[in-house]
């Protein structure tokens, strides 16, 4: 029954100072299990910044809180839900959008936005375009029935992710500083009360199997994955926020991964108390369960709370109100134990501190290269169609517009949404205050196959670029890390690596990690996916109408911040050129300048601040050509003169970092902020009516309406999903 | 005046209404629980969007048996003003306050963006403030927004100027392009799309204004 390795079943029996019961095996198999426990990240994730005058919560809670002023702060997080999305996609999306939902509004906050972070394998496999549509029906269905705005996000396709999707969603929730709710089991002879949906057999070992990799016999786990009832959830969002105004409840912890168990005994451990239950005042949803099972069950839209002694009847009426089960199943004790009893008899006894806190530590071998298989040289390459080639681009699965996937979400719910999907970052107000919070994601695990290191810090100056585009001040962050099996120490080297990327560029960037998530064993027969960690970055601004992508007006000068920037042929394998239209990976990923990157996103946020521009864009996917026809997809485009020594497939489509499009009428103002904060600022063309001109003086590159541009950036998912269904 | 906001259980853009009202129109509202058998002294009613009761069944299906309605079918029978929003209109058309159905999409998949709208008639409180053919660019937000009834349904509605708001862009299917249509007497109004999503400048348009500024200034004339 149990999959502990021999190591730890012995370190179970020193903790008991005897054998374990079925039900203790249990416990322990999924408290211990990668998913729960991080027992092989945990070492390395300590490297990560973690503090900031604006963190109120930092790593360990159900999400980070920062203090974004006037007494208001934001929690925040992201979960992945990789493993359940594979087996079963419209569940498994659907219910990591509850979970990480739970886990915000656990804390007090109440949601106000969603993001996801999507990787599938090509479509042209019509396996991965029944996840697909699986998936984003389930985002779309447990989201906005929840009634929580979906705002953004990003979608990547690689063979890599064929038998191993990635779905990882970032939520965010406001609440004020007196509000703040922890998972603490406080107050010995407190009662600890059940609220919400019914235990099933649902989700039993969820946490281990997403600890596991992915054999022939996972198609039969079907079982493991959970049902959501996003109704049920909204409920239950409602009515514990009302519960909490009571002033009755005292801790309160969403029942996730490992269910009961894994609320139970955190809630004890970080309070230092003990929790006494009995499984028998648990409300079923089915017959027969036993200890075991219900302990482990993983059913969705429950919380266990913990209330004064003597109040209860307050906490009840909300629940009742709405019309949920809330019912006392134990008492916080004051001997630090995890004591589970059946109609009375004890069936485990554990205390919580060994369990929750004291999972085994592993330093799993890392002294491997990190594992790639690509080349380090070049090919030889030369364009005879540069239009073509940005066509295909435009119309790839990663650079295409994903209004497609977007449109199937309500972005708007809650009247908050400034800035929704398709903008550099998602804005989202909080109408009690005059701020607004930016929030981006981004990832991406093609940089990080050639380099996890230099492809992690790429990733967090692509998110704070995008922050900062739209005028906002990255505050903090979270990350989803996304990696194949640990006991493979080339593997290991890419995680380690990857954390240190991170930690090195989130402390430039002062944007400490609060919180998040590692998914590991991302495999299947012994394929690993690409080294995918995944940050989830926000920052804060003054509420103002948004400074967006397209041009405006013609006759604007198009000032290109960051210049045109330079690659050699090794830093340009892994772009979207090199992919798309060489079909090929190799070098490494493009050179950042962390300090030049920096100035560049303060000068950005000046300008946007004061008003210069008309139109802001970062450059990233497909370079500068991919971000001039983005910008041309409204009804203005530009006539554009790249004077440079580099090759036109170079100059058009590099992916330096730190780099941003404006269009302006008062270019001398955006060049003198520029200038003052040593970026450079180069004016590379005028807006124009319909069309979208890019040469030399010499020669013309790209000559295309403005409406070919949208046409096949905006029907090519809707294209390549119109095929073979199954 | 006083706009009293119904909140079903599921029900998520209450917050959305009950904040164009007082907010971007500056006037009054409150919210009313489902299970309230009266609606207290409100000079309107706004049936907001969202999932009532998790839209189980069919949408709206359950909300029309809640004690709210009674109270809703006897306001709007003594000429009361009620505008139902996307959940809202599904919720009147099951509860028989408006004729026809909401159908799932056409392409059966859930649909958000910003759709235009055509006024088709002034002739009723909700439109009153705006001019007849007027294009309105208001958000949509659902999976079961097409419209349906039968022939001669939708030819009475035709006749007697009952089809209130129709798409320009049809997003869902809905039949004769219908986005809102009023009942008989014209105190009751149903829509899919979403005012309160275009009443503050801030969220890209304002356009849904003339629908709930046409209701309060409905209620001021008929108060003077």
């Amino acid at each position: 029954m149990s999959d502990l390795p021999a190591s730890e079943l012995a370190k179970v029996r020193s903790i008991l100072q005897r054998e374990p019961t079925e039900t203790e095996l249990g416990i322990f198999t999924v408290m211990w299990s990668e998913h729960c426990s991080y027992k092989s990240s945990r070492l390395h994730l300590r490297k990560l910044p973690t503090s900031g005058e604006r963190v109120l919560q930092g790593p360990g809670e159900n999400a980070g809180i920062i203090d974004i002023g006037d007494g208001w702060a934001i929690a925040f997080k992201i979960e992945s839900h990789n493993h359940p999305s594979f087996i079963e996609p419209f569940q498994g999306a659907a219910t990591g959008v509850g979970g990480i939902l739970r886990d915000i509004f656990t804390m007090g906050a109440r949601p106000i936005a969603v993001m996801d972070a999507l990787r599938f394998g090509p479509l042209d496999q019509p396996r991965n375009q029944r996840i697909l549509e699986g998936v984003v029906s389930g985002i779309a269905h447990y989201g906005n029935c929840f009634g929580v705005p979906t705002v953004g996000g990003e979608c990547v396709f690689e063979p890599c992710y064929n038998g191993n999707p990635l779905v990882n969603v970032f939520a965010l929730g406001v609440f004020r500083h007196d509000e703040i709710f922890y998972g603490r089991a406080s107050g010995i002879g407190n009662p600890v009360i059940y609220v919400g949906a019914k235990t099933g057999r649902d989700g039993i070992h969820g946490a281990s199997m997403a600890s596991a990799e992915f054999t022939e016999e996972s198609k039969q786990k079907r079982p493991n994955v959970q049902v959501g009832d996003p109704f049920m959830e909204k409920l239950l969002l409602e009515a514990c926020l009302e519960a909490m105004r009571t002033g009755a409840i005292v801790g309160i912890q969403d029942m996730g991964a490992a269910g009961l168990t894994c609320s139970t005994c955190e809630m004890g451990s970080r309070a230092c108390t003990g929790v006494e239950i009995d499984l028998a005042l648990v409300p079923q949803r089915e017959t027969g369960m036993t200890p075991y099972e219900i302990m482990l069950s993983e059913s969705q839209e429950r919380m266990l709370l913990v209330a004064e002694s003597g109040r209860e009847d307050e906490v009840f009426a909300v629940f009742r109100k709405w019309g949920l089960d809330a019912v006392t199943i134990g008492r916080v004790t004051d001997d630090a134990m995890l004591r589970v009893k059946n109609h009375g008899v004890v069936v485990a006894e554990i205390p919580n501190r060994e369990l929750a806190d004291e999972a085994p530590l592993y330093d799993r071998p890392h002294n491997a290269e990190p594992y790639r298989s690509a080349p380090m040289a070049a090919p030889a390459f030369a364009s005879s169609d540069l239009q073509g080639d940005l066509l295909k681009i435009l119309a790839s699965g990663d650079v295409c517009s994903k209004r497609w996937i977007w449109q199937q979400y309500d972005y708007m719910v809650r009247t908050n949404t400034l800035a929704g999907p398709g903008s550099d970052a998602a804005i989202v107000r909080i109408k009690e205050t005059d701020t607004s919070i930016a929030m981006s994601l981004d990832g991406n695990g093609r940089y990080c196959a050639l380099s996890p290191r230099e492809g992690a810090q790429l990733i967090v100056a692509e998110c704070c670029r995008n922050l900062s585009t739209v005028g906002a001040l990255p505050l903090a962050a979270t990350n989803n890390l996304n990696f194949g099996n640990p006991e493979r120490p080339e593997i290991m080297a890419q995680l380690v690596e990857s954390i240190e990327g991170i930690a090195e560029a989130c402390r430039h960037f002062e944007t400490p990690i609060t919180g998040g998530n590692v998914s590991l064993y991302n495999e299947t027969l012994g394929e690993a996916i690409w080294p995918t960690p995944v940050l989830g970055i926000v920052g804060l601004m003054k509420t103002a109408l948004p400074v967006t992508i397209p041009f405006k007006e013609e006759g604007r000068t198009v000032v290109l911040l960051g210049g045109l920037g330079d690659c050699d042929a090794i830093r340009f394998g892994g772009t979207q050129y090199a992919k798309v239209v060489l079909d090929q990976l190799w070098g490494l990923p493009p050179a950042l300048d962390l300090d030049y990157e920096k100035r560049l996103q303060a000068a950005i946020r000046e300008i946007v601040t004061a008003g210069i521009a008309e139109s802001a864009h970062d450059l990233a996917d497909g370079g500068l050509a991919v971000a001039l026809a983005e910008c041309s997809m409204g009804s203005i485009g530009a006539s554009i003169d790249l004077s440079t020594s580099l090759k036109p497939e170079i100059a058009l489509f590099h992916e330096g970092p730190s780099r941003i499009l404006v269009s302006t009428a008062v270019p001398e103002q955006v060049e003198r902020v520029a200038h003052a904060h040593g970026v450079d600022a180069v004016r590379i063309g005028v807006t124009m009516k319909e069309e979208l001109r890019i040469g030399n003086d010499s020669m013309t590159w790209i000559d295309c309406p403005v409406y070919r541009l949208r046409e096949v950036s905006e029907g090519a998912l809707e294209n390549q999903l119109s095929f073979t269904h199954v | 005046m006083r706009v009293g906001v119904v909140v079903f259980p599921g029900s998520n853009c209450d917050h959305d209404a009950w904040y164009a009202v007082t907010r971007n129109l500056g006037q009054q509202a409150e919210f009313i629980w489902h299970d309230s058998q009266t609606l207290g002294q409100v000079d309107a009613v706004i049936l907001p969007g969202g999932f009532s009761y998790g839209d189980y069944l069919r949408c709206g299906a359950i909300a029309k048996f809640s004690p709210v309605m009674m109270a809703v079918r006897k306001f709007a029978s003594e000429g009361g003003l009620v505008l139902g929003l996307c959940n809202g209109f599904q919720i009147l058309t099951e509860s028989g306050l408006l004729p026809g159905a909401l159908l799932r999409n056409r392409d059966l998949k859930f649909v958000c963006r910003p759709v235009t709208l055509r006024v088709e008639t002034t002739n009723t409180p909700f439109t009153a403030s705006a001019s007849r053919g007027q294009l309105l660019r208001i958000p949509v937000a659902h999976g079961d927004g097409c419209y349906f009834a039968d022939q001669r349904t939708l030819d009475m509605l035709e006749k007697e100027d009952r089809v209130v708001l129709r798409y320009v862009d049809n997003p869902n299917g809905a039949l004769r392009d219908i986005a809102g249509i009023c009942n008989e007497r014209r105190n009751v109004m149903g829509m899919m799309p979403h005012p309160e999503r275009a009443s503050d400048i801030l969220m890209g348009s304002t356009d849904g204004r003339v629908i709930l500024e046409s209701m309060v200034q409905s209620l001021v004339a008929a108060a003077a």
